[in-house]
């Protein structure tokens, strides 16, 4: 590139001794050593070299980002996300200390940001993306606050491909020709996004999409798509999935026939809820000499003697897991995917509290009370969830023994109804069960759910507890009490009275477990107001557009 | 500070914090919950924040700030912390700035602890304004025996250039390619020679050119680059009497005489402007934290870099917020291309700072360090600003394996003219929050540019965001 700097290194590299360096630019002054004379001249080149430099020839520059119509964030809550994208990853696993977990805190901040509709500042895109690179839980919310030029951003650095493989939904963004072609042309993580995103816009359209591609997909990719028909289930689906039954891949047909079981209204339904009939039936004429039971109705069950082809083209598996009986196997299938309103029927009009509490022979009981629990979740059934969790009150049977898995009927349930029952729950049996239970319950957790796990805590402090035994339900309670629970809760995050009155004996037992308490309770407190603040944050007048 | 006797901004709080990990530390300490007995004292009468914040161990640590210092606040917490101010103090001082509530102006005198550090800091500032005259006056016997030492060290670092100019003639003599299998030791015991001599500015030259030994693909190109410069460098010393005052002012500075900034600042033609705070960096080199911090003179145009230092995992004292301006004096070093400054009065507390200073084009750029460079030879980059260029991020897929490219670019938006991104950028988060802030738009930048490309310290977005 320059002839005359060529040649000097090529000197310099060789040593004078063996090579003379060009004249010019060498020029010995008299009595100048030679190696002297090539330095003196090589600066000069150096500096000539820097001080001439020319421009880099520019390469394409990017395509403009698109517009984003949003509000930018208030300059509060902008400095806040700033500190919570700034925590990551810092705090270690130690939860000790009465400084709130920030962290922790992102993905309400997030969730309660969106909800005003918000535009992230540009400045924090990078590491938002990076959160949420190493946070998958993060990733829907931080892509909807990233919104369209989050996308771009990500477009143009590798490392943030998954933001592209979220979808269109994910913020404003157009949909235009481009997405269709994902669907001809991309890869299937692409595809599947873009399936996810139109089923939220238009169901059908979703449908048809697939319908149209079906014969020619894989049979993995199949069952990943039909999960995709999940969101938005209705009876219009039903036509495809009944197709969809006759499917080469068995895991495919599985998953059918679970989206059909839970359109109570679609024909597969009606097929299950007559198989469910011939299994189960009422005896009213009691006193068969049963001991245990007394007299009065009770529930028969005669499970099915085979599973025929029709059952198993409906999704009813023929192979049990081991340790199961075949029988038994095929009648919790059954049961599980039969409409449950069709109970009612069978059952002489019975409530599904009544028809719970209606004794069952055999031992049949667990198996049948097991499958209706399925079924009250998949169908969303309200009322058969209620008559089966059963009261809050009644004691919690042992992990893994009971048939009832009272986490998932909560679920069934409406939000108020969960915190109720939950917070009933926590004030008879305390917090060592609740955890599960706890995760179900929408946040901010609703009265009087959180009086309860306030008073439980307190409860455990003064049975002489350690803090840290209860830290899951402490974490949760930080992220999900409702904020204004912190005035309540100041009290007690003051050390207890030793007893005596006297001065606090040092090294007491209760006294260092009161000292942990007060730094629980402290940043239980803290977190609280924290996330008061930040919600008043996103509040405040709105900052100057970026 | 605040001669209204407002309280400050969060902002202008959190730009006072050393580093990010700081400015969070200090947030979260910004809850009324660890503290008591908070207090404020009004600007007028010496404005200061004082309360006591209780941490995990069993006595609170006592924070007090003096806020109407005259070289800026002055921060005081028996925390063991080495980070300055520490996160007591920023956290105090945001619950201050939030409100009257938290932090309630008393109606009493500060606690005795909090009024006496106040008191001697007063006291301290008020001997230091009477000036040098309050010091004893030096005699004739002690300027004779500064001039004696002054002289036997120049007469070592003599000694000791007459050493590396052999060394680096032999080098060339031999060939740079014989000399490559020798290894560091022979670099490293040099760079040691330069430290006896007492020219530690020539011994880091040495160290970083046996940095440059290993690596890169025309190494043999660089490592003659930084010999003839570093032979030019001896040359200039051996010759310094002929050199006109303010290249041999340069000079010595690079060959690491220092020059006492107290000593500067009695001497030195102040210059007053509103300086904005463009960029603050630190860089540990394990030994020594140093601190740049860049200003710009709205009035005068001119670019100024103050540099603090604090020992190995110490912040440094010096502290100014970035984004917004400073009516101050500063104190340029003599030199050939003065740069380097030294913090004066500050005349009003800071502002807002209406924007970016007048920047360039890429074209610009390079042509300013051309200039620079005409001045002082040794300059390794020069602060710019560039007007309207589109950062533009490494081609996909992954850009060429060398260590030479990073394949950033700050490209003008008209015509085809780029500045490369210094390869030795690491963090690619500041460039990636360019690149976001941008939104493939064209942006003002500032940046320092040399001959190893363009380092990008801050950008507008309108508000300055440091990178």
């Amino acid at each position: 590139m320059n002839r005359t700097w060529d040649e000097l290194v090529t000197t310099a590299l060789l040593g004078t001794t063996r090579r003379m360096p060009p004249v010019p630019p060498v020029r010995v002054r008299g009595g100048q050593d030679v190696a002297s004379a090539l330095l003196d001249a090589a600066a000069v080149e150096t500096v000539r070299r820097r001080a001439g430099a020319v421009p880099a020839v520019a390469r394409a520059r990017p395509e403009p980002a698109p517009g984003d119509v949003r509000p930018p964030l208030p300059p509060a809550a902008r400095r806040r996300l700033a500190l919570l994208l700034a925590d990551r990853g810092s705090t270690g696993g130690g939860r000790r200390g009465a400084a709130p977990d920030l962290t922790e805190l992102l993905p309400q901040w997030l969730a309660a940001a969106n909800r005003h509709g918000y535009q992230a500042p540009a400045a924090l895109l990078p590491a938002l993306l990076e959160a949420a690179r190493a946070r998958t839980d993060l990733r829907s919310e931080a892509l909807v606050l990233g919104g369209p030029r989050a996308r771009w951003l990500a477009g143009l650095n590798p490392q943030w491909k998954y933001a592209l493989r979220a979808g269109p939904a994910a913020g404003p963004a157009a949909a235009g020709p481009a997405d269709s072609r994902v669907w001809e042309e991309g890869l299937f993580a692409e595809r599947a996004a873009y399936l996810t995103s139109l089923r939220r816009r238009d169901p059908a359209a979703a449908r048809e999409l697939l319908a149209g591609a079906w014969p020619t997909e894989r049979a993995e990719d199949r069952l990943m798509f039909l999960d995709v028909l999940r969101e938005g289930l209705s009876a219009a689906d039903e036509p495809f999935l009944e197709r969809t039954l006759s499917d080469r891949s068995r895991n495919v047909r599985a998953t059918a026939a679970e989206l059909l079981s839970a359109l109570p209204g679609s024909a597969l339904a009606a097929r299950m809820a007559e198989r469910a009939r011939s299994c189960v039936s009422l005896d009213r004429t009691g006193g068969t000499g049963i001991t245990g039971f007394g007299e009065g109705p009770r529930i028969t069950v005669e499970a099915p003697h085979e599973c025929d082809k029709d059952m198993q083209r409906d999704g009813v598996v023929v192979k049990p897991p081991s340790g199961r009986g075949e029988r038994s196997w095929w009648l919790s299938q059954i049961v599980e995917a039969a409409p449950l309103a069709a109970w009612r029927e069978r059952f002489g009009g019975r409530s599904p509290a009544g028809i719970v509490a209606l004794p069952v022979t055999d031992g049949w009981q667990p198996e049948l009370h097991a499958a209706w629990c399925r079924a009250a979740v998949r169908q969303r059934d309200a009322e058969w969830a209620r008559a089966l969790l059963g009261p809050a009150s009644e004691p919690p049977a042992a992990e893994g023994t009971s048939w009832r898995d009272p986490a998932k009927l909560l679920s069934a349930l409406p939000p108020e109804e969960r915190a109720e029952w939950v917070a009933e729950f926590v004030s008879a049996h305390g917090l060592s069960d609740a955890f599960r239970l706890l995760g179900v319950c929408a946040v901010p957790w609703a009265e009087p759910l959180g009086r309860a796990i306030v008073d439980a805590l307190d409860t455990a402090r003064d049975a002489g507890g350690y803090p840290w035994s209860f830290s899951g339900v402490m974490g949760l309670a930080e992220r999900c009490l409702d904020p204004a629970q912190a005035d309540r809760l100041e009290v007690l995050t003051a050390q207890p009275q030793e007893p005596d009155g006297g001065p606090a004996a040092p090294g007491a037992a209760a006294a260092g477990a009161g000292a942990y308490w007060g730094e629980a309770f402290q940043r239980l407190v803290g977190t609280l107001r924290l996330r008061a603040t930040m919600l008043a944050e996103l509040s405040g007048p709105a900052g100057r557009p970026a | 500070m605040n001669p209204q006797g407002e309280r400050w901004t969060a902002e202008t709080v959190l730009a006072l914090a050393p580093d990010a990990a700081s400015r969070k530390a200090g947030s979260k300490l910004a809850v009324p919950g660890p503290w008591a007995g908070a207090g404020a004292r009004p600007e007028g009468g010496g404005g200061a924040v004082w309360g006591e914040c209780s941490g995990s161990g069993s006595t609170p640590y006592r924070t007090v700030v003096d806020l109407s210092g005259e070289g800026g606040p002055g921060f005081n917490c028996s925390c063991p912390s080495r980070k300055f101010p520490c996160k007591h103090a920023l956290g105090l001082l945001l619950l201050w700035a939030a409100g009257e509530a938290a932090v309630p102006v008393a109606q009493d005198a500060p606690p005795g602890w909090a009024g006496q550090w106040l008191d001697r800091r007063r006291q301290r500032a008020e001997r230091a304004t009477a000036g040098p005259g309050a010091a004893a006056p030096a005699t004739p016997a002690d300027e004779e025996a500064a001039r004696r030492r002054g002289e036997r060290r120049a007469a070592r670092i003599s000694a000791g250039v007459t050493e590396l100019e052999q060394r680096l003639t032999d080098l060339l003599r031999g060939g740079l390619a014989a000399a490559e299998g020798t290894g560091y030791g022979q670099w490293d015991e040099t760079a040691a020679r330069m430290v006896d001599a007492q020219a530690p500015g020539l011994a880091s030259r040495v160290r970083e050119l046996a940095s440059l030994r290993g690596s890169g693909a025309d190494r043999a190109g660089r490592l003659l680059e930084e010999c003839a410069l570093l032979h030019t460098l001896n040359q200039g010393w051996l010759r310094r009497e002929e050199l006109p005052d303010p290249l041999a002012a340069t000079v010595r500075s690079r060959v690491g005489l220092t020059t006492d900034a107290a000593a500067l600042l009695a001497s030195g033609p102040p210059v007053r402007d509103h300086w904005l705070v463009l960029a603050q960096r630190d860089s540990d080199d394990g030994r020594l934290v140093t601190r740049r911090i860049w200003l710009h003179g709205r009035g005068s145009g001119r670019a100024a870099l103050l540099l603090s230092y604090g020992a190995a995992g110490r912040t440094p004292e010096l502290s100014l917020p970035v984004g917004l301006s400073v009516d101050a004096d500063l104190v340029y070093y003599p030199a050939a291309r003065p740069l380097r400054a030294v913090l004066g009065a500050r005349h009003a507390p800071p502002v807002e700072s209406p924007g970016p200073p007048p920047g360039g084009s890429v074209e610009a750029a390079l042509s300013a360090y051309g200039e620079a460079l005409r001045d002082d030879p040794w300059l390794e980059a020069w602060p710019v600003v560039l007007e309207d260029v589109i950062p533009v991020p490494p081609p996909a897929p992954a850009p060429s394996p060398s260590p030479e490219v990073n394949g950033w670019q700050l490209a003008d938006a008209e015509g085809g003219s780029a500045l490369a991104v210094d390869p030795r950028t690491r963090d690619s988060q500041g460039l990636w929050q360019l690149a976001s802030i941008s939104g493939g738009a064209p942006v003002t930048v500032f940046a320092e540019y040399g001959h190893g490309g363009a380092v990008p310290l801050a950008t507008w977005g309108p508000e300055l965001v440091a990178l």
